[in-house]
C-alpha cells in the first residue's frame, strides 16, 4: 500500500514529500472509487438511478405528504403515540444507565476492579449486547412477550444498555488519574473513591451521553415500534400502508417537532452542567 | 459559637442549612442542573411504567421463555437440523452479509463526500451566516427523521431495492456527518484561515491547504464511527427496503420461520461483521492519529 | 539506631519497572537508604527521570517497590495489604504538582476528602461529615488563607489557591508526614514562595515531616533542613544545605545541561529569589 510506504520513509526532500502526499491522496480516491464500484455490483446499486430519482422522490413527497384537514382528525392519536415513543426512550435510557453505570465503574481502567479478567468480561458483555441487531432483540422478545409496548421497551432497553455501557466505560477511562491517586493517598476506600472522585469527575459526560441516548432512542424506537405495533413506527406504517399519505406526513412532521424540541432541551441542560 | 476560631471573612462565608448544619456547597451559586435533569428523567420513567401497555401475557412466564429463547439463540446457533430447520444455507447467509456490508460501504462513501461539501457551507468560519444557518437548519430537520421512515418513504417513491436502502440510510448519515464535520471545521484557529486568505489564496486553496490537513484525523474518525452506525442501520432496515441483506434473513428467520437457532447463526454473523468493522475502524483511527 | 523509635526508615529501596515481555526493565530506583525525623523539611533534588517521583510514591506504596523495606513509626509497611494500608495512608499525606483536586467539587469538599481515611465506607462515599470535621476543614482553609473561597468550585481557583487547598486537604488527615511531589512546579514564583513558606511553617509548628521533590535548587537551598540528591535512581547526596555546594549540585545534575543553567543561576543568587529560569524549568516539566 502506498500509504504505508509513505509513512515508513522519512521525508528528506520537500518536493518528494509533497509528491508522495499527492500520490497518497490519489491512492485513497482510487481505492474509494474501486470499493464503491465493487459494492455497487454486489448489491445491484445504480448510482445514476439513485441520483436521478431523488428529485422525483421529493416531488412525490411534497405532493403526497402535505397534511390535509382530514388528517388532523388523527392528530390526538399521533401525539399520543409520539409521546409514548418518547417516554419509552427515556425509560429505556434511565434503566439502562442504572445498570450501565455499575458495570462501567467496575470495568473501567481508571476506577475499575483490580482483577483484569472481570474488566475484560464486562467489556465483552457490553460489546456483544451493543452489536446484537435490534431486530433480533425485537423478534426474540415478540415470541414471549407478544406484541405490546412493554416488548418494545425491553428491546430498546437491551440495545441501549450495551451502547450506554460502552459510552460510560469510555468516559470513566478518560477521567484524570490525579484526583483518584490523591484520594487513594488519603486512605480512602474503593467505594469512597468511586463516589467522591470517580462520579463527580465523570458526571457531566455521563449525563451528556444519557441525553444523547434519549435522542437517538426516539429514532430506534420508531423501528422497534414497527415490529411491536406501538408508537411512531406503528402509526406511520399504519397510515402509510393504507395509502393515507397525508396522515403519514403529519406523523413525520410531529416527529420532527418532537425530536427538535427534545434536542433543544437536552442541549440546554447539557450546557448548564459543565 | 464553634466558628469563633475563624477569621471574620471566613466566618461570614460559612452557610448553614435549615437544621443549622454547615453546608458544603453555597446555596446561591451551586449548580443543580445535574440533579434537576436526573429528577426529571426518573420522574418520566415512573410515568412511563405507569401508563405502559403490558399486554396480556404473564410477565414471569414470558421472562422465563425469553431467557430460554435467548439461550437457544446464543448457545445453540445452527442452520441444519436438529436445531436449525434448513431454511438457510451458509452461502445465503454469508452472501446476504456481504450485500449488507456493500450497502454500508456505499452509504458511507456517498454521505462522506456529500457531507464534506455541506459541512463547508455549514461552518460559520467558512461560509456566510445566512448559508450556514440554512444548511444547519435543514440538516437538523433531516437528522430528526428516523432512518427507517426515510427508507419506507423511498421504497414507495422510487421502488423497492438497494437504491431505496442506500438513499434512506444516506439521508440520516449525511445529516450526522455534516454536523460532525462542520463542528471540526469550526474548531480551526481563525488565524490560520485569515493568514492564507491574506496571502491571496482562493477558497478552495484554503480548504485543501488548511482545512483538510488540519481536520483530516477528525474527519476520518467521524467517518469510521458512522461506518459502524451505518452497518447497524443497514441490518435494521434490511427487512423493509427490499434490498435483501442480512437484516432481511434475520427477519425471515425470526418472523416467518420462528427458528431462534437460525436467528442465532445470523446474529453471530452480524456480531463478527460488527467486530471486524470496529477493529478496522479503531486501527485506522489510531494509525492516522498517531501519524499526524 | 533502633528503627522502632524513628518516624520513617527506608532501607535498600528499589523499583524496577516491568517491561512488556516480563523481564525486569529499567530500574527507576536503586538501593536507597533514607531516614526522616519529626518536623524535618527534606527536599529531594535531581534531574528529570532521576526517580524522585517514584521514590515518594514508593514510601506510601502508591507505587509498589520491588526491593527494600519502608518502616513507618516502627511498623514495616512494605507488605501490608490494601486494607491494612489504610490507617498508614491517613498518616502520610500527599500533595501533587497538578493539585489533583476533584475540580467539580467545592474547595471545602476537597479539603474534607482528607477525612475519608477515617470514615466508614458509607458516610465517606455519601460525603456525610460531622460538624466538627466541617469546622476543622473551615479552619484549615482559613489557615491557608482561603476561608472566603470555601464554596468556590475547585476549577475556579488559581493554581496557587488550588495548591493551598491541596495542603489543607493534606492537613485534614492530621498526618505525621507530608509527601510533596513537585508542589511548586506549575506555579509562578510568588505562589511558589508562598507554598514553600507554608510547608516550612507546618513542619516547624506542627512537627509534620515534609519530604519535598523539587526542581528548583534555589528553593531547596533556601527552605530545607536537609537535602537529598538523586541521580539515575541512586542517592548521591544527603546533607544540610550548607554542605550542598555548587560542586555537589553539579555532581547531582551531571549530564543534564538544561538543569545546569538553572543550578548556576540559582546558586549565584544564593536562593534569594526564584529565578525566571527556575520557574520556566518547572513549567517545562
Amino acid at each position: 500500500m502506498s500509504a504505508g510506504a509513505a509513512v515508513v520513509e522519512r521525508p528528506s526532500v520537500d518536493l518528494a514529500w509533497f509528491r508522495r502526499k499527492q500520490l497518497r491522496a490519489l491512492a485513497v480516491v482510487v481505492a474509494a472509487v474501486l470499493v464503491f464500484q465493487g459494492c455497487s455490483m454486489i448489491c445491484n446499486f445504480s448510482l445514476a438511478y439513485a441520483i436521478t430519482s431523488i428529485p422525483a422522490a421529493f416531488v412525490w413527497m411534497f405532493q403526497n405528504f402535505i397534511p390535509t384537514a382530514e388528517s388532523f382528525q388523527y392528530f390526538s392519536i399521533i401525539i399520543e403515540q409520539t409521546v409514548s415513543t418518547a417516554l419509552d426512550s427515556v425509560a429505556a435510557t434511565v434503566i439502562a444507565a442504572v445498570v450501565g453505570i455499575v458495570l462501567a465503574v467496575l470495568g473501567s481502567s481508571s476506577i475499575g476492579v483490580e482483577f483484569a479478567p472481570v474488566r475484560a468480561v464486562i467489556r465483552a458483555v457490553a460489546s456483544v449486547f451493543r452489536n446484537i441487531p435490534m431486530i433480533a432483540w425485537a423478534l426474540l422478545l415478540l415470541l414471549s412477550f407478544k406484541q405490546n409496548e412493554f416488548t418494545g421497551f425491553l428491546a430498546l432497553f437491551l440495545t441501549t444498555f450495551g451502547q450506554l455501557t460502552r459510552f460510560f466505560l469510555d468516559t470513566f477511562d478518560e477521567i484524570p488519574g490525579g484526583p483518584i491517586e490523591a484520594l487513594r493517598a488519603t486512605g480512602a476506600s474503593y467505594w469512597q473513591i468511586v463516589f467522591q472522585a470517580g462520579i463527580p469527575l465523570a458526571v457531566a459526560d455521563l449525563m451528556s451521553w444519557m441525553l444523547y441516548m434519549v435522542e437517538t432512542n426516539i429514532r430506534s424506537a420508531t423501528l422497534i415500534g414497527l415490529l411491536t405495533g406501538t408508537g411512531i413506527g406503528f402509526v406511520f406504517n399504519l397510515y402509510y400502508t393504507s395509502f393515507r399519505y397525508d396522515t403519514a406526513g403529519l406523523v413525520i412532521i410531529v416527529t420532527i417537532v418532537f425530536v427538535l424540541v427534545i434536542e433543544a432541551v437536552s442541549n440546554k441542560a447539557r450546557r448548564s452542567m459543565i | 459559637m464553634e466558628s469563633v476560631r475563624l477569621t471574620e471573612g471566613a466566618a461570614a462565608t460559612v452557610e448553614r442549612d435549615v437544621l443549622g448544619k454547615i453546608r458544603l456547597t453555597s446555596s446561591s451559586n451551586r449548580n443543580v442542573s445535574v440533579q434537576v435533569t436526573l429528577v426529571v428523567l426518573v420522574a418520566l420513567t415512573v410515568v412511563t411504567f405507569l401508563r405502559m401497555g403490558y399486554g396480556t401475557v404473564d410477565l414471569v412466564q414470558a421472562t422465563r421463555q425469553a431467557l430460554a429463547d435467548f439461550w437457544a439463540m446464543m448457545a445453540q446457533p445452527a442452520l441444519d437440523p436438529p436445531y436449525g430447520a434448513g431454511h438457510f444455507t451458509w452461502e445465503t447467509v454469508l452472501e446476504s452479509a456481504v450485500i449488507t456490508l456493500a450497502i454500508t460501504a456505499i452509504t458511507t462513501v456517498i454521505s462522506g463526500i456529500v457531507s464534506f461539501f455541506l459541512a463547508l457551507a455549514a461552518s460559520e468560519n467558512l461560509s456566510s451566516p445566512a448559508v450556514s444557518n440554512v444548511v444547519k437548519g435543514v440538516v437538523a430537520i433531516i437528522r430528526s427523521i428516523p432512518t427507517i421512515l426515510w427508507v419506507l418513504v423511498f421504497t414507495v417513491a422510487i421502488g423497492l431495492g438497494s437504491e431505496a436502502a442506500v438513499l434512506g440510510i444516506s439521508f440520516h448519515s449525511i445529516a450526522y456527518l455534516t454536523k460532525s464535520y462542520s463542528e471540526s471545521f469550526e474548531e480551526i484557529d481563525a488565524g490560520v484561515i485569515e493568514a492564507l486568505r491574506a496571502s491571496g489564496a482562493s477558497f478552495w486553496q484554503v480548504v485543501f491547504q488548511a482545512i483538510v490537513p488540519a481536520t483530516i484525523t477528525k474527519i476520518i474518525s467521524w467517518t469510521f464511527i458512522r461506518l459502524e452506525i451505518n452497518f447497524t442501520n443497514a441490518v435494521a432496515v434490511g427487512a423493509f427496503a427490499g434490498a435483501g441483506g442480512i437484516g432481511f434473513q434475520l427477519y425471515q428467520a425470526g418472523s416467518r420461520y420462528y427458528n431462534l437457532h437460525e436467528v442465532g447463526v445470523i446474529v453471530y454473523v452480524c456480531l463478527v461483521a460488527a467486530f471486524v468493522l470496529e477493529f478496522v475502524s479503531v486501527r485506522l483511527r489510531r494509525r492516522y492519529i498517531l501519524n499526524d | 539506631m533502633d528503627t522502632s523509635t524513628q518516624l520513617l526508615v527506608v532501607t535498600g529501596l528499589g523499583k524496577a519497572y516491568q517491561t512488556r515481555n516480563g523481564d525486569k526493565g529499567q530500574r527507576a530506583l536503586r538501593d536507597v537508604d533514607f531516614t526522616a525525623e519529626p518536623g524535618e523539611l527534606i527536599t529531594v533534588i535531581g534531574p528529570s527521570g532521576a526517580g524522585k517521583s517514584t521514590f515518594l510514591r514508593c514510601i506510601n506504596r502508591l507505587i509498589e517497590p520491588t526491593d527494600g523495606t519502608v518502616t513507618f513509626c516502627g511498623q514495616d509497611i512494605t507488605h501490608l495489604s490494601r486494607g491494612q494500608l489504610r490507617p498508614v495512608h491517613r498518616q502520610i499525606a500527599m500533595i501533587f504538582q497538578n493539585y489533583n483536586l476533584v475540580y467539580r467539587l467545592t474547595a471545602i469538599q476537597n479539603v474534607l476528602h482528607g477525612r475519608l481515611g477515617y470514615k466508614n465506607v458509607l458516610a465517606g462515599s455519601l460525603g456525610l461529615y460531622t460538624e466538627e470535621e466541617k469546622i476543622h476543614a473551615f479552619e484549615l482553609l482559613d489557615e491557608v488563607g482561603l476561608g472566603e473561597f470555601a464554596y468556590r468550585r475547585a476549577d475556579q481557583l488559581s493554581g496557587g489557591q488550588k495548591q493551598r487547598v491541596g495542603i489543607a486537604r493534606a492537613l485534614m488527615q492530621e498526618p505525621k508526614i507530608m509527601l510533596c511531589d513537585e508542589p511548586i512546579a506549575s506555579l509562578d514564583p510568588k505562589s511558589s514562595r508562598m507554598v514553600m513558606e507554608q510547608l516550612r511553617r507546618l513542619s516547624r509548628s506542627r512537627g509534620i515531616t515534609c519530604i519535598v521533590n523539587l526542581h528548583q535548587v534555589d528553593f531547596a537551598l533556601e527552605f530545607s533542613d536537609r537535602i537529598v540528591g538523586l541521580r539515575a535512581g541512586e542517592k548521591v547526596f544527603d546533607g544540610s544545605p550548607a554542605e550542598c555546594t555548587p560542586d555537589v549540585i553539579r555532581g547531582i545534575y551531571e549530564g543534564d545541561a538544561e538543569a545546569m543553567v538553572d543550578v548556576a543561576v540559582g546558586v549565584e543568587k544564593n536562593g534569594q529569589v526564584a529565578t525566571p529560569v527556575a520557574a520556566a524549568m518547572g513549567e517545562a516539566r
